[in-house]
C-alpha cells in the first residue's frame, strides 16, 4: 500500500492510503468520481475499438469488391450524412468505411456529453455549464459547414 | 487519383510507421501524415489533412482512456481549455477552406520545425515550485493532486496564467483545425510554460484533450468531402496499430536515442513541406 501525504492547514500528516478513500468522489481532484472517470474511460476505448472494426470491415469489403477500386467507383464517396445513410442501405463498402469514421469523430463527441452527466452528479454547476458550452461548439462544427455546403 | 491494393497496403504501413515514431518520440504520429500523403504519395493537402485529423483522433481517444484511468489528467481544466481549443479548431477549419495550399504547406513545414523544438530543449518543469492560484483558477477549481508513481505519493498542484493560457490554447486549436494535426505542443507549451502545470499533468491533459479538439473541426472535413474514406480508412488503422506496438516496445528502446535520429529527420521533412509550398521543391 502506497504512503500518502496529505498537505493539511494543520500541517503534513501522512496516512495509510486506503482503497476506499482512493475511489472517494474526488479521486485525486480531477473532476469526476471513479465510476465516471472509468465510464469516460470505457467509452473512448470502446469507441475507438467499434469505429476501427466497422473501418476494417468496409475497408477489406471494398478491396474483395472486384470494381471497388476503380476511379469511377472512388471518385463518388459519401461525405454527408444522408448519402452515408442511403450507401449503407446497399452495403456499399466506402458507405460502411464513412460510418465507421463517423463512429470515430463523435467518440469524443460523447465524452463530453458523459462529461456534463458526471459533474451533475457531483452538483458541479459551473462545469455542466462550461461542458454543455463545449458540447455546443462541436454540434454547431457539424452543423455551421452543413448549411454552408 | 489511381489507387491500387498496393498502393493503400503503402499507406498502411507508412501510418503505422507514424504510429509508432509518434508514441516513441513523443510527437503525436498526425504531424507525419500530411507530410507522408503529400510528399510521397502526391495526394492533394485537403485531402491528406481530412485523413491525418481523423488519425488524430483515433490516436488520442486510445491513449486518453489509460490516463483517465490513472487519474493523471486534470478533467476541469482539460474541459474549460477545451472551450477555446474547439473554437481555434473550428475556425482553423473554415481557413483551411480558404487558403491556398502552397500556404498551407509553408504553414504546415513551420509549425513541424516548432514542434521539434521541445524534443531538443526541455520545457516547463517536472514539478514547478512557488505557482499560486490566480482569480480564474481559484473561481474555476483548476487546482488540484495527481498520483505521482515516481515520487510514490500524491502531488498537488496549483494554475496560474490562466486567461494567457487560455488564449494560447486557441492558437493551438487554430493550428490542429487548419493543418489536421493534434498539435500537442502549443497544448503543453500552454499548460507548462504559461499556467506552470506539473509535466504530467499537462502531457496526459493535452493528450485528454486533442481529441475533443480534432473532432470539432473532423465534422467539418467530413462534410465538406476531404475525407476520403479509402485514404482515411488505412490511415486511421495504421497509425492505431503502430501507437499500440510504440507503446509495448516503449520500455525496451531509450527515446533520447531515437529522439536524436529523429529530430534532423523531422527538420529535413519539415524544410521539404517549406520548399513545396513556394514552389522550389516538387
Amino acid at each position: 500500500m502506497r504512503q500518502v501525504t496529505d498537505q493539511t492547514p494543520t500541517g503534513v500528516r501522512t496516512r495509510e492510503k486506503l482503497p476506499a478513500v482512493e475511489q472517494g468522489p474526488q479521486a485525486a481532484g480531477t473532476g469526476g468520481s471513479s465510476t465516471m472517470t472509468a465510464i469516460i474511460g470505457g467509452v473512448l476505448q470502446g469507441g475507438v475499438i467499434l469505429s476501427s472494426a466497422v473501418i476494417l470491415i468496409g475497408l477489406v469489403m471494398l478491396l474483395l469488391r472486384g470494381s471497388g477500386l476503380s476511379e469511377r467507383y472512388l471518385a463518388t464517396f459519401p461525405h454527408t450524412f444522408s448519402q452515408v445513410w442511403t450507401g449503407l442501405l446497399g452495403l456499399h463498402p466506402q458507405s460502411i468505411i464513412a460510418l465507421g469514421l463517423i463512429l470515430l469523430i463523435l467518440t469524443p463527441v460523447m465524452r463530453v456529453a458523459i462529461s456534463i452527466v458526471a459533474f451533475a452528479l457531483e452538483r458541479d454547476r459551473l462545469y455542466v455549464v462550461i461542458t454543455s458550452i463545449v458540447l455546443l461548439i462541436l454540434i454547431a462544427g457539424f452543423l455551421l459547414q452543413k448549411g454552408g455546403a | 487519383m489511381h489507387l491500387s491494393i498496393a498502393v493503400i497496403l503503402f499507406i498502411f504501413g507508412g501510418a503505422i510507421l507514424a504510429g509508432l515514431l509518434g508514441a516513441l518520440i513523443g510527437l503525436g504520429g498526425g504531424i507525419l501524415i500530411v507530410p507522408m500523403l503529400t510528399l510521397i504519395f502526391g495526394l492533394p493537402i485537403q485531402y491528406a489533412i481530412g485523413a491525418s485529423i481523423i488519425s488524430v483522433i483515433a490516436t488520442s481517444s486510445g491513449a486518453a482512456a489509460a490516463y483517465v484511468r490513472d487519474h493523471l489528467t486534470n478533467l476541469r481544466i482539460g474541459m474549460f481549455l477545451e472551450v477555446a481549443t474547439t473554437t481555434g479548431a473550428i475556425c482553423g477549419a473554415f481557413l483551411a477552406g480558404i487558403l491556398a495550399s502552397n500556404i498551407l504547406f509553408i504553414i504546415f513545414g513551420i509549425v513541424l520545425l516548432i514542434s521539434v523544438a521541445p524534443l531538443i530543449f526541455k520545457l516547463g518543469e517536472e514539478l514547478p515550485k512557488g505557482v499560486r492560484n490566480d482569480l480564474w483558477a481559484r473561481k474555476l477549481k483548476l487546482a488540484s493532486t495527481y498520483p505521482d508513481e515516481h515520487l510514490g505519493k500524491d502531488v498537488s498542484y496549483q494554475v496560474t496564467h490562466t486567461p494567457a493560457g487560455l488564449g494560447m490554447m486557441y492558437v493551438a486549436g487554430l493550428i490542429s483545425g487548419l493543418l489536421g494535426i493534434g498539435s500537442g505542443t502549443f497544448k503543453v507549451l500552454a499548460m507548462d510554460t504559461i499556467m506552470r502545470l506539473p509535466m504530467k499533468v499537462s502531457t496526459t491533459t493535452s493528450n485528454f484533450m486533442i481529441g475533443v479538439t480534432a473532432a470539432a473541426s473532423a465534422g467539418i472535413y467530413f462534410v465538406r468531402g476531404d475525407v476520403i474514406p479509402v485514404v482515411a480508412a488505412p490511415v486511421a488503422l495504421g497509425i492505431l496499430l503502430g501507437a499500440v506496438i510504440g507503446a509495448r516496445v516503449l520500455t525496451h528502446l531509450s527515446n533520447r536515442t531515437l529522439r536524436l535520429i529523429f529530430i534532423p529527420v523531422l527538420a529535413i521533412i519539415a524544410i521539404q513541406m517549406v520548399l513545396r509550398g513556394t514552389g522550389l521543391a516538387v
